[in-house]
C-alpha cells in the first residue's frame, strides 16, 4: 500500500529507535501524550514503546471520541431507538459501550431496538430514502475528522428533502479537549501529570490544520508536534519533541507535512460552521463539562436535529464508582492502576468506554501490551 | 486521529464521487469536501469521505528526513559532505 | 385415443422457478420427491440409497472421530463458495484436524418457505462436488421447512465421522517449548469475501474464498513423518483465537513472526479499509500445525508440494509461558500480544 507500508518499515524505525536513544539526555525523563485514539492504537499494535528509552513516556489523551462520550449520550441513543422505533445508524464503535441499566446499544438490538451498522453516514441516507415510512436517526460521534462528512450529509437530507432522517450530535473539538488537559490542576500545579509535550492529532489536522494549535504552545509552554498515523510518523514526532524539550522551545513543528497544512481544509471548515455552532458547554466523560468543546445543529437545520425532533433531554449519569476512566482519560492514572482492568474490566465484558473502543487505552494496554505487567512483576 | 488511510483515485464518477484503489481493492468516495481533485491523486478517505489530497513531495521528503536521522554521528557528516 | 396416466408419475419439481413450500418438510410425498429429485439425484450413493431411517455403515479399522458444524453463512453464495461446500469442507476440515481419515457426512437442512429451489439445487450440487473431491459419502441426511420469515433461507447443519489409525494422538494440550508453529496459507482470505459482499460494505475487491477440503493436505503432512502435536483450522476468531486456545490448553506461550504471516496485498488493504486485523478473521481452507523443533523442514516441504499449502509458512515458536500470551514481534520491530477478538467482529471507524 502507497504511503501506507513506507511510513511502517523496520529498517527506519531501528534508524529513528537509535536516533531518540542518542538524543535524549540521561538526566532527565520526557513525558509526551499522544491525544489521538489513532496514535494510541497505532503504538500498541506496533509495539512502539519496545523501540523507545526508558526515559521516554507515553500516556495515552482522550482523544477517543468513543471513549469520551458520556453514558447519558448513549442512553438517548437508546431511548430514541427502542422508544421511538426508528432505524438507529451508528458507527461500530459505540455499539459496546456500556450505558444505563447495563444497557448497550448493542444490547438495545437483541431487544428489539432497529439499530444498523454503517460504515459511512451516506449508508444512512440511503436507509432513510429506502424506508420512507421509518424515521431513520443518524448517530453522530467522532472529532473534527469525522464532523465534516456529517455536514456534507445534513445538507444533502434537506436538498433531497429527505423529511425522515435527522442526526443525533455528539461531534465533539479538539483544541478544547487539549485546553481542558493543560488547564487541570494535576497537569498546571500540581505536576501529577507531568506533560513535556503533545504529539497532535493526525486527521483532525488535516481538516483544522495546525494552526489552532499555536495558541497552546505559547499559553502553556509546552511543544506540539503533528504526527501521521504511521509507526514511523510518531517515532519521528517523538525524537522532534525530544528536540524541543532539550533546546527549551516550545513551537507547533508538523511531522505530517504530506497531509496536514497551516490552514487546513477550508471547503470542509466552512461545511461546517454553516451547519454546526458551539454548545455552550458539553459533558465529556472523564473530563467533566467542558466549554465550547461541542457543536449542535444549527436553527436554521433544525428540523435535521434528532434531539428537537424527539425532544430528548440530556441526563448526567455518573459512571461505575471504581471506574477509573475519568483519569485515564486525563492521563492521571494508567490502565493497570484500576482495579477493575483486566478482572472485571475486560474487552470481552467493559465496565467503562476506555476498555470498548479498540483506540482506549485500556484496551489497547490490554489488547496488545499487557504481557508487559506481568514481565516486570517476574 | 480516526482511522483514515490514503488511496489512489482512479476514476471520477457523478455525483462528485470517485473510485479509489489501495493495492487492489476499490471503493467508491464522495468528493464533497475537496476541490480539483484529478485521476492519480492519492488522497486521504475517512468514513467514505476524502478528506486531503496527499502531498508526494512532501511524502518522500519526510521519508529522507527520517532516513538520515537514522545514520549515526559519522555517516550524518560523511553524507552531508560534498 | 385414451390418454392413460403412467404409472408412478409425478410431475417433476420445477427446479427453475419453483419455491419451497411447507409441505417439502411435512413428511409426505411432497418431500420424498424433493429429497429425491434433488438430494438423492446429487448426493446420493448406496449407503444413501439404504433408505432406512439410521444408515448402517460398514465396519472399519481405527478410531472413530466424529464432529458437527452448523452453517449460518450470509449471503449464502459469495466469491469462491457457497454455503453448500463450506458445509462440506468446514466439517471435514474439523474431522482430519484430528488426523483422521474423513470418510461420511451426515447434512440436515433446516429451509425457510419460499426459498427458491434454483438456488437450493445450486446448493445442493455444490456439496455432491465438495463431496466427491474430498472423498466423502453423505450417508444421512432430514429436511425440515419453517414458516417465511422463521429463517435465512437456508441452514445447514453437517456431521462428518472419520476414522484415526492406531498411534496417533494429536490435541491442543501437546504443544511443548521450541515446538514450531506453522501456518498452510494466506490469512483472511474467506472473512473478507464474506465482508465484501454484505451491503454495508461495498467494495469491488478480487478477494475470493480460500473455502477448501483440508483432508488432503493434512494426509501428505502425517506421511511425511514430521512428528506433529496438533492441527487446527482457524476459522471464526481467526489464526488469533486458535493460538490462545492452544496455548491455553498447553500452558505454554507462542511467540510469532509478523513479517513471517503470508497476507495476500488485497486482503491486507480490505483490514486497512476496515479496520480490521487479518489474525481475527476466519479462514476456511487455512490449517495451522505444532511440530516438533526437528522436523520444520520436512513439514514444509511436504506442505509445498500440496495444492493447498504452496504459501505454507514457519511463522512462530512455542515457549514457556505460565500466562499462556500469545505474542509477535512486528514487523516494524516492537513486541506486542496476539489476542482474541473480543465481541463480534466490527469494523473500526475510530
Amino acid at each position: 500500500m502507497r504511503y501506507v507500508d513506507e511510513f511502517r518499515d523496520g529498517e527506519l524505525a531501528g534508524g529513528l529507535a537509535a536516533a531518540i536513544a542518542r538524543e535524549v539526555r540521561d538526566d532527565r525523563r520526557y513525558n509526551f501524550m499522544e491525544f489521538c485514539g489513532g496514535h494510541t492504537h497505532a503504538i500498541s499494535r506496533y509495539g512502539v514503546p519496545d523501540l523507545l528509552p526508558p526515559n521516554v513516556r507515553m500516556i495515552h489523551g482522550p482523544g477517543c471520541p468513543v471513549c469520551v462520550l458520556p453514558i447519558g449520550r448513549i442512553d438517548l441513543a437508546i431511548r430514541v431507538a427502542l422508544e421511538e422505533r426508528v432505524i438507529l445508524c451508528t458507527y461500530a464503535d459505540t455499539l459496546r459501550i456500556p450505558a444505563s441499566r447495563g444497557l448497550s446499544l448493542m444490547g438495545a438490538k437483541a431487544r428489539g431496538g432497529d439499530i444498523r451498522m454503517v460504515y459511512a453516514v451516506t449508508d444512512a441516507l440511503r436507509i432513510a430514502r429506502e424506508n420512507p415510512d421509518r424515521e431513520v436517526v443518524f448517530f453522530a460521534i467522532g472529532f473534527e475528522t469525522t464532523t465534516p462528512p456529517t455536514a456534507v450529509a445534513i445538507r444533502q437530507a434537506r436538498a433531497e428533502g429527505l423529511g425522515n432522517f435527522s442526526v443525533l450530535c455528539c461531534h465533539v473539538l479538539t483544541p478544547s479537549a487539549i485546553m481542558n488537559i493543560l488547564e487541570s490542576p494535576q497537569v498546571r500545579d500540581l505536576g501529577t501529570v507531568p506533560l513535556d509535550g503533545f504529539i497532535g492529532p493526525a486527521h483532525v489536522s488535516t481538516v483544522i490544520g495546525s494552526r489552532p494549535y499555536e495558541f497552546f504552545a505559547e499559553e502553556y509552554r509546552k511543544p506540539v508536534v503533528i504526527a501521521g498515523f504511521e509507526p514511523l510518523d510518531v517515532m519521528q514526532a517523538i525524537r522532534m519533541l525530544v528536540r524541543q524539550v532539550n533546546e527549551g522551545r516550545a513551537e507547533v513543528e508538523n511531522e505530517f507535512t504530506r497531509a496536514v497544512t497551516p490552514e487546513g481544509n477550508r471547503k470542509a471548515q466552512d461545511l461546517v460552521s454553516e451547519v454546526f455552532e458551539l454548545r455552550r458547554s458539553f459533558e465529556w466523560r472523564g473530563l467533566g463539562e467542558v466549554p465550547y468543546s461541542a457543536l449542535k445543529i444549527r436553527a436554521r437545520y433544525g428540523d435535521l436535529d434528532a434531539e428537537r425532533r424527539f425532544d430528548l433531554r440530556y441526563h448526567p449519569v455518573p459512571d461505575n464508582k471504581a471506574c477509573e476512566c475519568g483519569a485515564i482519560l486525563r492521563g492521571v492514572k494508567q490502565p493497570t492502576d484500576c482495579k477493575l482492568f483486566g478482572t472485571v474490566c475486560t474487552p470481552e465484558t467493559p465496565m467503562g468506554s476506555c476498555m470498548v473502543s479498540s483506540e482506549g487505552a485500556c484496551a489497547a494496554h490490554y489488547s496488545y501490551g499487557r504481557h508487559k505487567d506481568l514481565e516486570v512483576l517476574a | 486521529m480516526c482511522l483514515a488511510i490514503p488511496a489512489q483515485v482512479v476514476e471520477l464518477a457523478a455525483d462528485d464521487t470517485a473510485i479509489v484503489d489501495l493495492a487492489g481493492v476499490r471503493k467508491d468516495v464522495s468528493l464533497s469536501l475537496l476541490d480539483g481533485v484529478q485521476v492519480g491523486d492519492y488522497v486521504i478517505i475517512h468514513v467514505g469521505y476524502a478528506l486531503t489530497r496527499l502531498d508526494p513531495l512532501e511524502a518522500e521528503q519526510t521519508l529522507a528526513l527520517m532516513a538520515a536521522a537514522g545514520l549515526t554521528g559519522a555517516d550524518a557528516q560523511a553524507q552531508a559532505a560534498p | 385415443m385414451s390418454a392413460a396416466v403412467k404409472p408412478g408419475y409425478a410431475r417433476p419439481l420445477d427446479l427453475k422457478h419453483g419455491l419451497v413450500e411447507l409441505r417439502h418438510g411435512g413428511g409426505g410425498r411432497a418431500m420424498v420427491q424433493l429429497i429425491g429429485e434433488l438430494f438423492a439425484r446429487h448426493l446420493g450413493n448406496p449407503l444413501l440409497a439404504q433408505g432406512n431411517d439410521g444408515t448402517l455403515l460398514p465396519p472399519q479399522g481405527g478410531r472413530l472421530v466424529v464432529s458437527t458444524d452448523s452453517h449460518v453463512v450470509s449471503p449464502l453464495f459469495f466469491p469462491g463458495g457457497d454455503i453448500g461446500c463450506l458445509s462440506v469442507h468446514g466439517t471435514v476440515n474439523d474431522v482430519a484436524m484430528m488426523g483422521a481419515s474423513p470418510s461420511y457426512l451426515t447434512a440436515g437442512f433446516v429451509l425457510e418457505e419460499g426459498f427458491p429451489l434454483a438456488d437450493l439445487a445450486r446448493i445442493v450440487q455444490s456439496m455432491a462436488e465438495a463431496a466427491r473431491q474430498a472423498g466423502v459419502a453423505l450417508v444421512a441426511g432430514d429436511t425440515k421447512v419453517v414458516e417465511q420469515g422463521k429463517g435465512d433461507g437456508v441452514f445447514i447443519t453437517t456431521t462428518g465421522i472419520g476414522y484415526l489409525p492406531d498411534g496417533l494422538q494429536l490435541g491442543g494440550d501437546q504443544a511443548r517449548p521450541g515446538d514450531l508453529v506453522v501456518l498452510s496459507g494466506t490469512l483472511g482470505d474467506h472473512g473478507v469475501a464474506i465482508m465484501s459482499q454484505r451491503e454495508n460494505l461495498a467494495f469491488d475487491a478480487p478477494i475470493r474464498s480460500d473455502t477448501a477440503p483440508l483432508n488432503g493436505l493434512t494426509a501428505a503432512m502425517l506421511a511425511s513423518g514430521a512428528r506433529l502435536r496438533v492441527m487446527r483450522d482457524p476459522t471464526r476468531g481467526g489464526l488469533a483465537a486458535t493460538l490462545n486456545e492452544i496455548a491455553h490448553q498447553s500452558g505454554v506461550g507462542i511467540h510469532l513472526q509478523e513479517a513471517a504471516i503470508p497476507v495476500r496485498p488485497e486482503v491486507e488493504a480490505a483490514c486497512e479499509l476496515l479496520g480490521l486485523d487479518p489474525l481475527n478473521i476466519a479462514n476456511e481452507g487455512k490449517l495451522i500445525a505444532i511440530c516438533h523443533p526437528e522436523d520444520g523442514e520436512r513439514l514444509l516441504e511436504a506442505m509445498r508440494t500440496h495444492p493447498l499449502g504452496q504459501a505454507a509458512a514457519l511463522i512462530g515458536q512455542v515457549v514457556e509461558d505460565p500466562n499462556g500470551f500469545v505474542q509477535m514481534k512486528t514487523r516494524f520491530g516492537g513486541r506486542r500480544m496476539v489476542d482474541w477478538l473480543s465481541g463480534e467482529q466490527l469494523p473500526r471507524i475510530c
